[in-house]
């Protein structure tokens, strides 16, 4: 693997690699020890230029349990009026000798613009979507899948396909959601059947070519899914027209307590943080027995653990180089 | 560290070690481990991955054999050492077995088993993932096969046998639990 | 320009060029103007064009020479020496520069550098609003009663959106024979972020969506308002076939509507930014196969009137941000008739004659430029482009005269049609 930029550029198999090696840091998570040499002498900087500190503190972590140095810049501002470019901002922290560069962006594609950039330099620096405006957050939707397939696992154990076939729900502001368009990618390709569930004006253009199932009526769906993916509501949405008040988006949108009778029995709940409580998810849905965030959380250490080392753990490129300019 | 040959054995290939003589240095194995530990308190054996783990098990059994019935089952897992391969930077990205450790190592007599002791670079990277795991009170060495020509200091404890062998042969086992069948082959180089 | 000024006063014979479609003739330039070859002098140096098409210079309605302001994207100078590679003799130059072009004395500024350094006629289009803020009428009458004599009017960069506004300047210019020439883009639906058409590709890519109703919405308003104040109305870089459909319905009604659309519109479609490649943000943006057809077809029957090349030259580092941060725009001057042979002339959908008029005599037309977009006559001035219609070549962006590289068609195998360009009898352009 050169790059982790999009959900869509991963087949079934890499994610089932990605997932189970994933399994496997998590066993370290809970040893006396939380610390593989794997990654040794590697150097991985956050560059992260929207603040996002669960996002940040994840990929740290799992880059020192591998034994990576791990650095942090937050280039937090715009660029453009900083003066700098983005192209030159990530060139120079390439040149620092970095091996990778896990970016997080407010704009759409940044990190896919980095990785053109290290590819037209020949630099071997390679990039992590750490999140792009409101494209992509691969590593969210990887996480995702890790919980929801151990928690199905656990339930049917006879099923070591968990996720093929599963009906997952994902509700509320999919317009803006690089979550949810992770998920819609990655669940796809695992052969679970996407369900989005929003109003209207938080539907993207185009929502009919996707490979979903596009609904309005949260009540009817809840009964018909196997696990339910609540996405936060953005507090810039609440003015820009997308509802007249969160008050009608909750009881529209919300999954309330009332909402959890509607649930089948069993399946869990989902929300990739942070959340707000009242609004998109109610504080007896989040806390249920069948709330999952808390599993997200721990799962996202181990499955950047398993990225980070499916992109560092082998050999350099053929030449030699990483992170050098030539 | 297992070589594995070519499924259809070139004639420059002969056997050294059959079903049944795999199966004897087992047992003889299975005794020694007993002895030196005066029974089977406290033992936990950890194979290597991939033909170091079904050969835990083997020792195990024929372990609980020789003592005509324990107690307790003897614990045996098994422990990946890719993470901790000095040679990783050398390959494209391994893929990682598993580690599965059923009891804690703390003070506890861990006995790593692997089919063919060779460099020692691989029970090098055992010894530094065991020492993540915590800290036993002893660390013994089973091998089925000890080739030789060590580039680090170390020895086994309990050896199948000893095969001198020229570095351009591989030594190669097969374990029916992996394999399909018990046979260990000298297979010289064409190079 | 040491070539050029050799050439005063010896005369130039173009030999056997096709005029504009009708057929071989010979032709005299002599003290910037065409005279009958039969009168050559013996000495005039004479040019083989056996094979070539001659079009009377071309003009373009849409240029931004960035001259005040970003010099270091482009100047006066290098903007219209790469106009003439391109084969243009008269480029109207966009009022958006700093300071902006919304006083007579801007206009008049910008006449007197391109006076001493142009290698075309640069017309300064005057501000429709003071400072393109769209709250007040800049002093559109001292404009054109300067020595700039401006007759078109435009915010580019920003729409009228004003609808009283944009009435009251159709009204005013009315006195004077002048247009207003709109930048349609309704800002509550398509605000300063929307940077890729609304569609599948916009809700994919996660980028801010410019729907195709925030053209075609403030050009009906705008039609309307212009039946209303009987006055001139001209639509920048159409780029949706909604957007055509009420031009088609305007016209119907016999409102006074002129529009262009640009060469990048006529070939490239939304999916050049599934890369994020900030190269191909420009706004309008580009949109889907089915508008380009649309925006082909109406240029083929006049619908369209007339092909602007909305030239943006930007500085690499303004353009080396994340997509949605990155400056709007790209080159167009140079390539911009190598983009109607390919997507118009080729295909059959316009002849050469009709490639005279919708890039020279009809812009000149609707700038009341008298001295261009003239026919290749005698007594006319002799604003000239040679074409080779069969000479193709992969554009290279570092090859262009324009001190910007965003070049779209960078890579790209395209017609190289330019020879050689003569504005008012000095040789502009000669291909090396």
């Amino acid at each position: 693997m050169r790059h982790l930029l999009s959900a869509a550029d991963l087949d079934a198999a890499e994610v089932g690699e990605i997932l189970d090696l994933a399994e496997e840091m998590a066993l370290v998570q809970s040893r006396p020890v939380k610390k593989l040499p794997a990654l040794r002498g590697r150097t991985v900087v956050n560059l992260f230029f929207e603040d996002s500190t669960r996002t940040r503190s994840s990929f740290e972590l799992a880059g020192k349990w591998l034994s990576a140095d791990v650095i942090n810049i937050s280039a937090k501002g715009s660029s453009v009026s900083k003066g700098e470019s983005l192209r030159d901002t990530v060139l120079t922290v390439a040149s620092m000798g970095v091996d990778a560069m896990v970016v997080r962006h407010m704009a759409s594609g940044a990190p896919l613009q980095t990785a053109r950039w290290f590819a037209e330099l020949g630099l071997g620096v390679h990039v992590v979507n750490a999140g792009d405006g409101t494209h992509e957050h691969p590593t969210q939707a990887l996480l995702d899948a890790f919980t929801l397939r151990r928690h199905f696992r656990a339930q049917d154990p006879d099923r070591p396909d968990a996720l093929a076939g599963r009906r997952i729900a994902v509700v509320g502001d999919i317009t803006h959601s690089r979550v949810a368009r992770s998920n819609v990618e990655l669940l796809t390709t695992l052969g679970a059947q996407v369900v989005l569930v929003a109003p209207p004006t938080l539907l993207p253009s185009g929502v009919g070519t996707w490979p979903v199932e596009v609904r309005h009526d949260l009540d009817a769906v809840l009964g018909e899914v196997d696990a339910v993916m609540m996405l936060r509501v953005q507090r810039e949405r609440m003015s820009g027209g997308y509802f007249p008040t969160p008050r009608e988006y909750t009881v529209g949108y919300g999954l309330t307590r009332a909402r959890l009778g509607l649930l089948r029995p069993g399946a869990p709940i989902c929300h990739p943080g942070p959340m707000n409580r009242g609004l998109e998810i109610s504080g007896d849905a989040a806390d249920s027995a069948g709330s999952l965030i808390l599993d997200q959380v721990a799962a996202g250490v181990a499955v950047r653990m398993s990225v980070l080392y499916q992109l560092l753990g082998g050999q350099d490129d053929a030449d030699g180089t990483t992170g050098a300019l030539r | 560290m297992s070589l594995t040959g070519p499924d259809d054995p070139t004639p420059a290939s002969r056997t050294v070690l059959d079903a049944d003589q795999i199966s004897r240095a087992c047992a003889r194995m299975a005794h020694e481990v007993l002895e030196a530990n005066r029974g089977a308190s406290g033992l936990v054996l950890l194979g290597i991955p991939t033909r170091g783990v079904p050969l835990a098990h083997r020792l195990a059994r024929a372990m609980a054999e020789a003592e005509g019935g324990l107690e307790a089952p003897i614990p045996v897992g098994s422990l990946d050492v890719t993470m901790y391969r000095d040679d990783l930077r050398r390959h494209p990205t391994r893929a990682v077995g598993r580690t599965e450790v059923p009891v804690g190592v703390d003070g506890a007599v861990v006995v790593l088993v692997d089919d063919v002791l060779y460099s020692g670079r691989t029970v090098r990277a055992a010894l530094d993932a065991l020492g993540d795991l915590g800290r036993p009170r002893a660390v013994r060495l089973a091998v089925l096969v000890d080739r030789g020509h060590r580039e680090l200091p170390v020895r086994a404890d309990h050896v199948g046998k000893n095969l001198p062998t020229r570095s351009d042969e591989r030594v190669s086992v097969r374990l029916a639990e992996v394999d399909g069948a018990d046979e260990v082959t000298i297979t010289r180089d064409e190079a | 320009m040491t070539q050029a000024d050799d050439e005063q006063g010896r005369d130039v014979l173009v030999l056997g060029a096709d005029l504009a479609g009708r057929g071989p003739a010979d032709l005299l330039i002599r003290d910037g103007s065409f005279a009958d070859p039969a009168d050559a002098r013996p000495d005039a140096d004479r040019v083989d064009a056996a094979g070539l098409v001659a079009l009377p210079g071309l003009v373009d309605l849409h240029t931004h020479l960035r001259e005040p302001g970003r010099e270091d994207a482009e100047t006066v100078e290098t903007g219209t020496r790469a106009a003439a590679r391109g084969g243009y003799t008269a480029v109207l130059a966009m009022a958006n520069t700093n300071p902006v072009t919304d006083t007579a004395e801007a206009a008049e500024h910008l006449l007197g550098v391109a006076s001493r350094v142009g290698s075309a006629q640069v017309v300064p289009v005057g501000a429709v609003s003071k400072g393109l803020e769209g709250e007040e009428l800049a002093e559109l009458g001292l404009m054109a009663r300067s020595a700039a004599r401006t007759r078109v009017f435009s915010d580019d960069g920003h729409c009228v959106a004003d609808a009283r506004l944009m009435r009251r300047a159709l009204e005013y210019v009315r006195a004077f024979d002048g247009v207003v020439a709109q930048h349609a883009q309704d800002p509550r639906l398509a605000g300063r972020d929307a940077c890729c058409a609304e569609g599948e590709l916009s809700g994919r890519l996660g980028l801010p969506g410019w729907p195709a109703v925030a053209e075609a919405g403030i050009v009906a308003r705008d039609v309307q308002l212009a039946e209303l104040t009987r006055s001139r109305l001209h639509v920048c870089h159409v780029s949706t076939a909604e957007t055509v459909d009420v031009l088609r319905w305007a016209k119907q009604r016999g409102v006074e509507v002129t529009a262009e659309v640009t060469p990048h519109h006529l070939l490239l479609t939304v999916d050049e930014l599934t890369g994020y490649d900030p190269t191909f943000k420009v706004n309008p943006p580009l949109r889907s196969g089915e508008d380009v057809a649309a925006l082909r077809d109406a240029l083929s029957d006049g619908t369209i009137d007339a092909v602007g090349t909305d030239h943006a030259p930007h500085a690499r580092h303004d353009k080396e941000h994340a997509f949605v941060d990155a400056a709007f725009g790209m080159l167009g001057l140079e390539t911009a008739l190598a983009v109607v042979v390919e997507t118009m002339v080729r295909p059959g959908a316009l002849g050469w004659g009709d490639v005279a008029t919708r890039m020279s005599s009809v812009p000149a037309h609707i700038a009341r430029l008298p001295g261009q977009g003239r026919p290749l006559r005698v007594g006319e001035p002799a604003n000239l482009v040679l074409v080779d219609p069969e000479r193709r070549s992969v554009v290279d962006r570092d090859a262009s005269l324009s001190l910007s590289r965003n070049n779209p068609w960078h890579g790209r195998d395209l017609p190289d049609p330019m020879v050689a360009t003569w504005w008012g009898g000095r040789r502009t352009f000669t291909r090396s």
